[in-house]
Protein backbone atom coordinates (compact mmCIF):
# COMPACT_ATOMS: atom_id res chain seq x y z
CA UNK A 1 0.00 0.00 0.00
CA UNK A 2 1.70 3.19 -1.27
CA UNK A 3 -0.45 5.33 0.89
CA UNK A 4 0.03 3.36 3.77
CA UNK A 5 3.87 3.87 2.94
CA UNK A 6 3.66 7.72 2.79
CA UNK A 7 2.30 8.12 5.80
CA UNK A 8 5.00 6.15 7.55
CA UNK A 9 7.65 8.37 5.94
CA UNK A 10 5.89 11.07 7.34
CA UNK A 11 5.11 10.00 10.66
CA UNK A 12 8.72 8.50 11.04
CA UNK A 13 10.45 11.94 9.63
CA UNK A 14 8.32 14.19 11.54
CA UNK A 15 9.27 11.74 14.84
CA UNK A 16 13.23 12.36 14.03
CA UNK A 17 12.53 16.02 13.37
CA UNK A 18 10.97 16.41 17.37
CA UNK A 19 13.44 14.21 18.99
CA UNK A 20 16.96 14.59 17.19
CA UNK A 21 17.56 18.04 18.93
CA UNK A 22 17.17 15.95 22.45
CA UNK A 23 19.47 13.29 21.34
CA UNK A 24 22.06 15.77 19.68
CA UNK A 25 22.04 19.24 21.26
CA UNK A 26 22.17 18.14 25.04
CA UNK A 27 24.78 21.32 25.50
CA UNK A 28 24.97 23.65 22.87
CA UNK A 29 22.98 23.98 19.29
CA UNK A 30 25.45 25.14 16.54
CA UNK A 31 24.94 28.31 15.36
CA UNK A 32 24.03 27.50 11.56
CA UNK A 33 21.06 25.13 12.86
CA UNK A 34 19.78 28.28 15.10
CA UNK A 35 20.31 30.75 12.18
CA UNK A 36 18.29 28.07 9.68
CA UNK A 37 15.68 27.73 12.37
CA UNK A 38 15.05 31.54 12.64
CA UNK A 39 14.83 31.76 8.55
CA UNK A 40 13.86 28.39 7.47
CA UNK A 41 10.11 29.25 8.66
CA UNK A 42 8.71 32.23 6.60
CA UNK A 43 10.37 30.84 3.42
CA UNK A 44 9.33 27.33 3.32
CA UNK A 45 5.79 29.12 4.32
CA UNK A 46 6.05 31.03 1.40
CA UNK A 47 7.19 28.42 -1.09
CA UNK A 48 3.64 26.55 0.16
CA UNK A 49 1.63 29.43 -0.47
CA UNK A 50 2.69 29.10 -4.20
CA UNK A 51 2.86 25.60 -3.77
CA UNK A 52 -1.40 25.35 -3.15
CA UNK A 53 -1.30 27.50 -6.32
CA UNK A 54 0.87 25.61 -8.93
CA UNK A 55 -2.50 24.80 -10.63
CA UNK A 56 -3.80 27.77 -11.04
CA UNK A 57 -4.12 28.84 -14.76
CA UNK A 58 -2.83 32.33 -15.54
CA UNK A 59 -3.43 31.94 -19.43
CA UNK A 60 -6.99 30.56 -19.29
CA UNK A 61 -10.63 32.03 -17.53
CA UNK A 62 -10.70 32.85 -14.41
CA UNK A 63 -7.10 33.60 -14.99
CA UNK A 64 -6.55 32.62 -11.60
CA UNK A 65 -8.74 36.05 -9.84
CA UNK A 66 -10.83 33.51 -7.41
CA UNK A 67 -7.61 32.66 -5.86
CA UNK A 68 -5.97 36.10 -6.00
CA UNK A 69 -8.86 37.96 -4.73
CA UNK A 70 -9.65 35.21 -1.82
CA UNK A 71 -5.59 35.27 -0.94
CA UNK A 72 -5.69 38.79 -0.78
CA UNK A 73 -8.78 38.72 1.91
CA UNK A 74 -6.97 36.46 4.27
CA UNK A 75 -4.07 38.60 4.16
CA UNK A 76 -6.09 41.46 4.98
CA UNK A 77 -8.15 40.02 7.77
CA UNK A 78 -4.73 38.40 9.14
CA UNK A 79 -3.39 41.87 8.82
CA UNK A 80 -6.90 43.69 10.35
CA UNK A 81 -7.49 40.82 13.55
CA UNK A 82 -4.77 38.95 13.85
CA UNK A 83 -6.60 35.92 14.08
CA UNK A 84 -5.39 32.91 11.53
CA UNK A 85 -8.77 31.12 12.16
CA UNK A 86 -11.19 33.68 11.20
CA UNK A 87 -8.62 35.13 8.45
CA UNK A 88 -8.70 30.95 6.66
CA UNK A 89 -12.31 30.70 7.80
CA UNK A 90 -13.11 34.06 5.68
CA UNK A 91 -10.97 33.60 3.08
CA UNK A 92 -12.10 29.71 2.26
CA UNK A 93 -15.68 30.92 2.46
CA UNK A 94 -14.98 34.03 -0.28
CA UNK A 95 -13.43 31.60 -2.08
CA UNK A 96 -16.42 28.64 -2.12
CA UNK A 97 -18.54 31.52 -3.06
CA UNK A 98 -16.61 33.12 -5.64
CA UNK A 99 -16.31 30.13 -7.75
CA UNK A 100 -20.12 29.63 -7.24
CA UNK A 101 -21.57 32.76 -7.84
CA UNK A 102 -19.17 34.66 -9.66
CA UNK A 103 -16.53 32.86 -12.14
CA UNK B 1 -4.53 16.50 43.44
CA UNK B 2 -4.67 14.59 39.84
CA UNK B 3 -7.89 15.89 39.26
CA UNK B 4 -6.58 19.55 39.81
CA UNK B 5 -3.70 18.74 37.45
CA UNK B 6 -6.75 17.56 35.01
CA UNK B 7 -9.08 20.56 35.18
CA UNK B 8 -5.77 23.32 35.09
CA UNK B 9 -4.54 21.57 31.94
CA UNK B 10 -8.00 21.22 30.26
CA UNK B 11 -8.09 25.05 30.75
CA UNK B 12 -4.87 25.97 29.25
CA UNK B 13 -5.87 23.39 26.21
CA UNK B 14 -9.18 25.63 25.30
CA UNK B 15 -7.90 28.27 23.01
CA UNK B 16 -6.23 25.64 20.65
CA UNK B 17 -9.65 23.49 21.13
CA UNK B 18 -11.80 25.55 18.86
CA UNK B 19 -8.92 26.03 15.93
CA UNK B 20 -7.62 22.06 15.74
CA UNK B 21 -11.51 21.29 15.82
CA UNK B 22 -11.89 23.93 12.62
CA UNK B 23 -8.75 22.60 10.82
CA UNK B 24 -9.05 18.82 11.75
CA UNK B 25 -12.45 19.18 10.08
CA UNK B 26 -10.85 20.73 6.83
CA UNK B 27 -8.28 18.08 6.97
CA UNK B 28 -10.78 15.45 7.25
CA UNK B 29 -12.80 16.69 4.81
CA UNK B 30 -9.97 17.55 2.26
CA UNK B 31 -9.03 13.39 2.79
CA UNK B 32 -12.54 12.67 1.95
CA UNK B 33 -12.77 14.59 -1.29
CA UNK B 34 -9.14 12.96 -1.90
CA UNK B 35 -10.87 9.34 -1.95
CA UNK B 36 -9.03 8.76 1.45
CA UNK B 37 -11.90 7.51 4.19
CA UNK B 38 -11.86 7.55 7.95
CA UNK B 39 -9.07 4.96 8.91
CA UNK B 40 -6.67 6.93 6.99
CA UNK B 41 -7.43 10.25 7.96
CA UNK B 42 -7.27 9.35 11.66
CA UNK B 43 -4.14 6.95 11.00
CA UNK B 44 -2.48 10.43 9.77
CA UNK B 45 -3.37 12.47 13.06
CA UNK B 46 -2.88 9.75 15.42
CA UNK B 47 0.84 8.93 14.00
CA UNK B 48 2.17 12.15 11.91
CA UNK B 49 0.19 14.97 14.18
CA UNK B 50 1.68 17.82 11.83
CA UNK B 51 -1.58 20.12 10.81
CA UNK B 52 0.89 21.67 8.16
CA UNK B 53 2.72 18.71 6.87
CA UNK B 54 -1.05 16.66 6.69
CA UNK B 55 -2.48 18.74 4.26
CA UNK B 56 0.48 18.94 2.34
CA UNK B 57 0.27 15.39 2.97
CA UNK B 58 -2.97 15.13 0.92
CA UNK B 59 -1.96 16.18 -2.20
CA UNK B 60 1.22 14.10 -2.12
CA UNK B 61 -0.86 10.80 -1.48
CA UNK B 62 -3.72 11.98 -4.02
CA UNK B 63 -0.96 12.53 -6.67
CA UNK B 64 0.98 9.55 -5.07
CA UNK B 65 4.62 11.24 -4.62
CA UNK B 66 7.70 9.26 -4.33
CA UNK B 67 9.08 8.04 -1.52
CA UNK B 68 12.03 10.39 -1.59
CA UNK B 69 9.92 13.65 -2.42
CA UNK B 70 7.37 12.65 0.43
CA UNK B 71 10.29 12.55 3.14
CA UNK B 72 12.13 15.51 1.50
CA UNK B 73 8.83 18.25 2.14
CA UNK B 74 8.19 16.25 5.53
CA UNK B 75 11.49 17.53 5.95
CA UNK B 76 11.66 20.89 5.00
CA UNK B 77 7.50 21.65 6.14
CA UNK B 78 8.57 20.32 9.41
CA UNK B 79 12.14 21.85 9.91
CA UNK B 80 10.81 23.80 12.26
CA UNK B 81 10.51 21.42 14.91
CA UNK B 82 13.77 21.16 15.42
CA UNK B 83 14.16 24.68 16.98
CA UNK B 84 10.53 24.20 18.93
CA UNK B 85 12.46 20.77 19.85
CA UNK B 86 16.19 22.68 20.79
CA UNK B 87 14.07 25.71 23.06
CA UNK B 88 12.35 22.53 24.90
CA UNK B 89 15.23 20.61 25.81
CA UNK B 90 15.58 22.13 29.58
CA UNK B 91 12.07 22.28 30.28
CA UNK B 92 11.45 18.92 29.38
CA UNK B 93 15.08 17.35 30.81
CA UNK B 94 13.16 15.50 34.07
CA UNK B 95 10.08 14.50 32.77
CA UNK B 96 10.87 10.84 32.95
CA UNK B 97 8.10 8.43 31.50
CA UNK B 98 6.28 11.18 29.84
CA UNK B 99 9.52 12.51 27.52
CA UNK B 100 9.03 10.48 24.77
CA UNK B 101 5.11 11.32 24.35
CA UNK B 102 5.83 15.36 25.15
CA UNK B 103 8.98 14.87 22.37
CA UNK B 104 6.16 13.27 19.75
CA UNK B 105 3.50 15.61 20.46
CA UNK B 106 5.20 18.70 20.41
CA UNK B 107 3.18 21.03 17.95
CA UNK B 108 3.27 24.57 16.54
CA UNK B 109 0.27 25.25 19.49
CA UNK B 110 1.22 22.58 21.99
CA UNK B 111 4.84 24.20 21.82
CA UNK B 112 2.86 28.12 22.17
CA UNK B 113 1.13 26.74 25.12
CA UNK B 114 3.77 25.53 27.07
CA UNK B 115 7.32 27.23 25.99
CA UNK B 116 7.07 29.47 28.47
CA UNK B 117 8.02 26.76 31.13
CA UNK B 118 5.36 27.58 33.76
CA UNK B 119 2.99 25.17 35.46
CA UNK B 120 0.61 25.61 38.13
CA UNK B 121 1.63 25.84 41.69
CA UNK B 122 1.06 22.35 43.35
CA UNK B 123 0.59 20.25 39.80
CA UNK B 124 3.32 17.74 38.78
CA UNK B 125 4.82 19.35 35.73
CA UNK B 126 5.67 16.66 33.68
CA UNK B 127 2.01 15.17 34.10
CA UNK B 128 0.23 18.88 33.56
CA UNK B 129 2.69 19.22 30.11
CA UNK B 130 1.71 15.70 29.13
CA UNK B 131 -2.42 16.34 29.71
CA UNK B 132 -2.14 19.55 27.41
CA UNK B 133 -0.11 17.95 25.24
CA UNK B 134 -2.79 14.86 25.19
CA UNK B 135 -6.02 17.38 25.29
CA UNK B 136 -4.93 19.31 22.17
CA UNK B 137 -4.17 15.49 20.12
CA UNK B 138 -7.42 14.73 20.81
CA UNK B 139 -8.71 17.98 19.62
CA UNK B 140 -7.02 16.96 16.50
CA UNK B 141 -7.46 13.66 15.61
CA UNK B 142 -11.08 14.37 16.73
CA UNK B 143 -11.46 17.34 14.41
CA UNK B 144 -9.79 15.38 11.42
CA UNK B 145 -12.23 12.24 12.32
CA UNK B 146 -15.66 14.52 12.26
CA UNK B 147 -14.54 16.12 8.96
CA UNK B 148 -13.99 12.61 7.28
CA UNK B 149 -17.52 12.08 8.28
CA UNK B 150 -18.81 15.21 7.72
CA UNK B 151 -17.31 15.12 4.38
CA UNK B 152 -19.12 12.01 3.27
CA UNK B 153 -22.91 13.50 4.76
CA UNK B 154 -22.94 17.16 4.03
CA UNK B 155 -25.92 18.35 2.15
CA UNK B 156 -23.93 20.90 -0.31
CA UNK B 157 -20.84 20.88 -2.42
CA UNK B 158 -17.94 21.22 -0.60
CA UNK B 159 -16.11 22.37 -3.87
CA UNK B 160 -13.55 24.86 -2.59
CA UNK B 161 -12.84 23.99 0.96
CA UNK B 162 -9.39 22.67 -0.43
CA UNK B 163 -8.62 26.32 -0.25
CA UNK B 164 -8.52 26.42 3.28
CA UNK B 165 -4.84 24.75 2.93
CA UNK B 166 -4.23 27.78 0.95
CA UNK B 167 -5.36 30.26 3.14
CA UNK B 168 -3.74 28.60 6.39
CA UNK B 169 -0.34 29.37 4.45
CA UNK B 170 -1.55 33.01 3.30
CA UNK B 171 -2.49 33.40 7.01
CA UNK B 172 0.84 31.99 8.45
CA UNK B 173 3.13 33.82 5.81
CA UNK B 174 0.93 37.07 6.71
CA UNK B 175 1.60 36.86 10.01
CA UNK B 176 4.95 36.20 10.01
CA UNK B 177 5.79 38.90 7.67
CA UNK B 178 3.68 41.35 10.07
CA UNK B 179 6.24 40.41 13.03
CA UNK B 180 9.56 40.10 11.61
CA UNK B 181 11.52 43.20 11.10
CA UNK B 182 13.31 41.29 7.91
CA UNK B 183 11.56 40.03 5.21
CA UNK B 184 14.71 38.82 2.97
CA UNK B 185 14.00 34.92 4.14
CA UNK B 186 9.77 35.67 3.28
CA UNK B 187 11.09 36.98 -0.16
CA UNK B 188 13.67 34.47 -0.35
CA UNK B 189 10.98 31.32 -0.47
CA UNK B 190 8.69 33.81 -2.84
CA UNK B 191 11.33 34.00 -5.56
CA UNK B 192 13.51 30.75 -5.43
CA UNK B 193 9.93 29.05 -5.47
CA UNK B 194 8.75 31.29 -8.60
CA UNK B 195 11.62 30.62 -10.23
CA UNK B 196 11.59 26.48 -9.81
CA UNK B 197 8.12 26.45 -10.87
CA UNK B 198 8.77 28.53 -14.08
CA UNK B 199 11.81 26.14 -15.06
CA UNK B 200 11.07 22.45 -13.42
CA UNK B 201 6.87 23.14 -13.59
CA UNK B 202 4.41 22.29 -11.44
CA UNK B 203 4.82 18.52 -10.85
CA UNK B 204 8.79 18.85 -10.65
CA UNK B 205 9.51 22.12 -8.54
CA UNK B 206 9.19 21.29 -4.95
CA UNK B 207 12.58 19.43 -4.52
CA UNK B 208 14.79 22.12 -6.31
CA UNK B 209 12.69 24.83 -4.81
CA UNK B 210 14.05 23.48 -1.11
CA UNK B 211 17.29 23.27 -2.35
CA UNK B 212 17.46 26.66 -3.82
CA UNK B 213 15.98 28.31 -0.62
CA UNK B 214 18.73 26.43 1.58
CA UNK B 215 21.44 27.79 -0.39
CA UNK B 216 20.34 31.25 -1.06
CA UNK B 217 19.16 31.28 2.83
CA UNK B 218 22.76 29.84 3.52
CA UNK B 219 24.97 32.64 1.02
CA UNK B 220 22.30 35.24 2.62
CA UNK B 221 23.88 34.23 6.30
CA UNK B 222 27.71 34.52 5.13
CA UNK B 223 27.04 38.00 3.85
CA UNK B 224 25.71 38.90 6.88
CA UNK B 225 28.56 37.69 8.36
CA UNK B 226 27.91 34.64 10.15
CA UNK B 227 25.62 36.35 12.25
CA UNK B 228 22.86 34.39 13.78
Amino acid sequence: MSAALLIAVMSVVTILLRALPFLIFRKETPAYITYLGRVLPPAIIGMLVIYCLKDVSLTARPFGVPELLSVACVAGMQAWKRNSLVSILVGTVVYMLLIRLVF
Amino acid sequence: MRKQTLQHAFYKSIPVCAGYLVLGIGFGILMRNAGFGVLWTAAMSLFIYAGSLQYVGVSLLAGGASVLTTALTSLMVNARHLFYSISMIGTYKDAGKWKPYLIFALTDETYSLLCDGSVPPGDDPSLYRFLVSFFDHCYWVTGSILGSLLGAVLPFSTAGIEFSMTALFAASFTEQWLTARDHAPAVTGLLCTLLCLVVAGPDRFLIPSMVLITVVLTLLRRREGGQS
